[in-house]
């Protein structure tokens, strides 16, 4: 018999305590899993920004649009290699509720975007079709949609029926890549706002800049708004992260809130860790009066005490890390359509794994110190006297 | 006195109870030579088991020298302290005190755990030990299946299967009944004449100090 033996029997001492403590633990770690791997789905954006893109806006708001004629002028700048345009077009699919992010964008946007995977064929057929579209393989599964499908959208900013035809479905390069866009020519959207709406026509929403290597992105920025200092739309240019930055600190005050909680539910279930850790040690302090009479020495009772801890944190762990996996396996799609797109990537990374490995760890680890310190500082005599 | 297995000399010991010190054990000397069964008597309150603790360095006098099998157990740390009583005392508690998850192959193996001796070695030891006290066939027993006899004999047999220098019995029968408290005492009473193991028992019971060699009585603190 080794110690490890006669703790995992002193974890099955009272089967019921365990087994609630340990489901708490399990519970916990899937809550604080699904929390940081929600608040990683809201900062992926940004994750999978590129080191050499850079954004150009209205100065005064993403809300503005900026003129279609500044391309040319931004094309020019020293240091710029492409500039491809962006425009949120704000349409939804059947029902309101069910939000995705819907781009029209241009052929130079596309290939500065590599991350987006698409089979050359898919995009040869997207270039030659004017209503065409490109979509998400989570989009796709979303809703249902393959190649050929006719999607048609109900614009909330440009107004009326919008038909799309889906031409591509592209995969994500990495796992942050966001594979819930539905991407369309903005050619298309700008050649019917010149007849429907020609006020709103040849303006975009943002420019998207790939510079050359080597190239200062600040100067670049500083270069860009220069140009168009004192015009009627002054611009903005950050690099892409800067931009993602930006865009999803408007729940920043969310994402605060979400991270305190994923703490708090961390320290509540040390605190319940370390109160059955309490008890157990209180009720075996005899035990340990014995195991000392007969030579043990103190690292053998920390072995013992904080081996029970940690084992029934980490397994409590072990269980909550498999749920996590299980619903995310089987339920991602669920998950996207219950948060109405909100989590488009909904992955477990390796970041967020050890992030809950290390708090299992650290609660094992800390709700074990009071109970391994009394049972350390005992005297024998007086843990003796607790048997009668 | 030579060819002593214990030497107490002008041993006191007192606790205190929040501001006030009472005194247990004052100007204890005390010699046990080798292959003794002592027995200790005395009334409640008297100082006998602090003596045991003190003899078995499970506690520490205020004063006075205490040498146990050539060691002055007052000068030990705490860590060597407990590696000197893993090898030189044996310990039988009135309560038995086994551990309620291991059986008691388990619990006699206990402190072999603090030993290099191999599994298989150590599954020899604790047989023999378990067939001295009669309970090889109980060996895959759990303590809550076993009567308050057998609980003690398993205890006695964690005590000798170290093989240790000295045996210290704390009121080992005032838990039993009649009946198993003398498969106890003769028991006791076999280590010591068989295997020539020198024995300290606390005890109120007149039939267990009669088994003993020598009685030594303590009353408020003195042995008189």
């Amino acid at each position: 018999m080794k110690i490890f033996k006669l703790i995992f029997k002193n974890v099955l001492r009272h089967p019921l305590r365990t087994l609630l403590t340990f489901l708490g633990i399990a519970i916990v770690t899937f809550a604080f899993g699904f929390i940081r791997t929600a608040i990683s789905a809201w900062y992926a954006g940004v994750e999978a920004s590129a080191q050499n893109r850079m954004v150009t806006l209205n100065a005064t708001s993403l809300m503005f649009p900026l003129p279609l004629a500044y391309r040319e002028k931004i094309a020019q700048i020293s240091g710029v290699q492409s500039v491809g345009i962006g425009n949120w077009f704000g349409a939804y699919y059947k029902d309101p509720k069910d939000f995705f992010a819907n781009f029209a964008v241009d052929d130079k946007y596309l290939e500065m975007y590599s991350e987006f995977v698409l089979p050359p064929e898919q995009l040869a057929a997207y270039e030659q079709e004017r209503n065409a579209c490109i979509i998400g393989r989570k989009l796709a599964n979303r809703f249902g949609w393959k190649l050929g499908d006719i999607v048609q959208l109900t614009g909330t900013i440009y107004y009326g029926q919008w038909d799309f035809v889906i031409r591509g479905i592209y995969d994500g390069a990495n796992a942050t890549t966001d594979e819930t866009a539905f991407l369309f020519h903005w050619e298309y959207v700008n050649e019917r706002l010149k007849q429907e709406s020609p006020e709103l026509a040849d303006y975009i929403g943002w420019f998207v800049i790939q510079i050359a290597n080597g190239v200062n992105p600040v100067a670049v920025g500083e270069a860009i708004d220069a140009n168009f200092k004192n015009s009627p739309a002054e611009t903005k240019t950050d690099t892409e992260r800067a931009f993602n930055l930006s865009f999803i600190s408007m729940a920043g005050t969310i994402m605060t809130a979400m991270e305190i909680i994923s703490i708090v539910v961390v320290l509540i279930i040390l605190l319940v860790l370390a109160n059955t850790m309490a008890m157990t040690a209180r009720e075996r302090m005899s035990e340990y009066a014995v195991l000392k009479t007969l030579g043990f020495r103190p690292f053998h009772l920390v072995s013992l005490i904080g081996g029970e801890s940690l084992l029934i944190a980490l397994g409590g762990f072990a269980v909550g890390l498999g749920m996590l996996f299980y619903i995310f396996k089987n339920f991602a799609v669920v998950i996207t359509k219950l948060s109405n797109g909100f989590f488009g990537i909904f992955n477990l990374t390796n970041n967020t794994i050890a992030l809950t490995f290390a708090s299992a760890l650290l609660v094992g680890v800390v709700a074990a110190i009071f109970p391994a310190w009394r049972a350390v500082r005992m005297r024998i005599a007086d843990g003796l006297h607790r048997i009668a | 006195m030579a060819n002593s297995i214990v030497e107490v000399r002008n041993v006191a010991k007192s606790y205190r109870r929040g501001s006030m010190k009472i005194p247990v054990l004052e100007n204890i000397t005390l010699d046990v030579p080798a292959g003794e069964f002592m027995a200790l008597m005395g009334p409640s309150g008297s100082g006998k088991s602090t003596l045991l603790n003190l003899i078995a360095g499970i506690d520490r006098p205020d004063s006075g020298s205490i040498i146990v099998a050539n060691d002055d157990v007052t000068k030990l740390s705490e860590s060597r302290m407990a590696n000197w009583r893993s090898r030189h005392i044996g310990f039988v508690f009135q309560f038995y005190n086994l551990i309620p998850v291991l059986t008691a192959y388990e619990n006699v193996e206990l402190p072999l755990l603090l030993t290099k001796l191999s599994k298989k070695e150590r599954n020899e030891h604790v047989k023999t030990a378990l067939g001295v006290v009669s309970l090889g066939d109980r060996m895959k027993h759990y303590p809550k299946q076993l009567s308050g006899g057998q609980q003690q004999r398993v205890a006695i047999a964690r005590a000798i299967v170290a093989d240790p220098t000295l045996i210290v019995a704390d009121e080992p029968t005032g838990d039993l009944d009649k009946v198993s408290a003398t498969e106890i005492l003769t028991l006791l009473e076999r280590l010591n004449h068989e295997f020539k193991k020198s024995i300290i028992l606390v005890t109120h019971d007149q039939r267990a100090a009669d088994k003993a060699h020598t009685v030594r009585h303590l009353d408020k603190g003195e042995l008189v």
